[in-house]
């Protein structure tokens, strides 16, 4: 009969409360630096030159439909291979930027186009700006246009942080395979770990909804 | 370093045989119990709401990686033999019954309430308004979001590699290990998942486009 210790795996947890704090602290840059592509991306494929937009499609159809492991191990390993180095850190937030920006640009584009172009033509024949239109007319439309789907990618690019683990990135999976080669408590050290992606997913969500409701839901 | 041979490209596709072969298993069994779940929602019970809650909440709040890994080293507690194949299954089945349970629960919600009252005043009981009028129209609208789970499905049954499954994903990397062909060996896999998720997504697409003329 198995008798569980947790115990053991509670010792570690200041690695457990560092590891937590890095996932974190990463899917928090990493989602601000993919939504920056992903609107860039969402933004050119709209307005922008025409030939452009192979490329970006091309970008965004590869990195929807490929793993994220794999392309953690492409820029990671593979790039390595053919003579670009860079830190087990450096990729990881480079791949979780490139693949989130790919999602990203995606809901965005939905997420502009569903605004009524006769407000864009409404704000041209006021006299206002490309720049203007978009910081004034389109940018707060399309936030609460793509808000939950953001909100939810988000939830999946946290717990997505998980795979970095397998590149040797200290945070809080790698917490877990730390602890359990250390205590032998394997299924413990997961099953706490786990714990607590949950409890920081049930905790982002109460705080999503919180925001829209007191940025979002009350302006028309 | 020793070039790649075909024997190498060969056991690729014999990893591809059993990504396909893991996300197809994964999707029967995921898909059976989403089925259930979704028909156990119509005794409107509020515990059993709550239940079902839970468990979705809990496949979709945890990381997959920790679910693999959980079954992983449960079977070994409950005194089965190490065995990543089924673990994996295991773990991508409760995962995929948990969106597709939401997919197809969203799907039978959006038929509208009144066509329940209807069929009553007809005389249909429960099931059969199930069966002749919700299920019918649910199918229509559930099938592009089933599709578009199905790419998510494949992507994630990578995974299974960390339980040392050799699937696509796994067999890349013992390939890598022994060439050190990083570069060509994952770009490969990358098209391989590609070949098979691209077509998926493209007919997702359009069925959603139909769905919406």
């Amino acid at each position: 009969m198995y008798t569980f210790r947790f115990s053991e795996v509670f010792r570690y947890s200041d690695l457990l409360v560092s590891g937590a704090l890095r996932s974190v602290g990463v899917t928090a840059l990493t989602a601000t630096l993919g939504l920056c592509v992903g609107t860039s991306c969402a933004l050119l494929l709209l307005y922008g030159p025409k030939r452009l937009r192979p490329f970006i499609t091309g970008y965004v159809e590869f990195f929807r439909n490929t793993p994220f492991i794999v392309q953690l191990f492409l820029i990671f390993f593979g790039l390595a291979s053919v003579g670009l180095r860079m830190s087990s850190w450096t990729a990881a937030i480079l791949a979780l930027t490139v693949n989130f920006g790919a999602y990203t640009t995606e809901i965005m584009r939905a997420g502009i186009i569903f605004i009524p172009r006769g407000q864009i033509e409404s704000a041209a024949s006021l006299g206002l700006g490309p720049w203007h239109t978009f910081a004034n007319v389109i940018a707060f439309q399309a936030v609460r246009n793509v808000y939950a789907s953001i909100s939810s990618y988000i939830v999946l690019l946290f717990l997505g942080t998980s795979i970095i683990s397998q590149i040797s990135v200290q945070e809080l999976f790698y917490s877990a395979s730390y602890i359990e080669s250390r205590t032998f408590r394997n299924f413990e050290a997961y099953l706490v770990v786990s714990a607590i992606y949950l409890a920081i997913v049930i905790v982002f969500r109460l705080l999503s909804s919180l925001f829209w409701l007191l940025v979002f839901a009350r302006r028309g | 370093m020793r070039p790649l041979n075909l024997s190498d490209f060969l056991y690729l596709l014999n990893g591809f045989k059993w990504t396909v072969g893991l996300s197809l298993a994964a999707l029967v069994a995921g898909g059976t119990l989403a089925a259930v779940l979704v028909a156990l929602r119509l005794f409107r019970s509020r515990a059993l709401d709550t239940v079902l809650y839970g468990y979705v909440s809990l496949f979709q709040g945890t990381p997959l990686l920790g679910q693999l890994l959980f079954f992983y080293f449960g079977l070994s507690i409950l005194g089965f033999d190490i065995n990543p194949f089924l673990a994996a299954t295991i773990a991508l089945s409760l995962y995929t019954a948990a969106f597709l349970s939401e997919i197809w629960r969203g799907a039978v919600d959006s038929v509208q309430h009144h066509q329940w009252e209807a069929s009553e005043s007809l005389g249909l009981g429960r099931m059969a308004t199930l069966v002749y009028v919700v299920l019918p129209q649910a199918m229509r609208s559930a099938t592009p979001p089933t599709v578009g789970f199905l790419v998510q499905l494949i992507k994630d049954s990578s995974l299974a590699s960390v339980l040392g499954f050799v699937e696509l994903t796994r067999a890349a990397q013992l390939i890598n290990n022994s060439t050190f062909r990083s570069f060509t060996v994952f770009a490969t896999i990358a098209l391989l998942y590609f070949a098979l998720c691209y077509p998926l997504a493209l007919l997702s697409q359009r069925l959603e486009r139909r769905l919406s003329h």
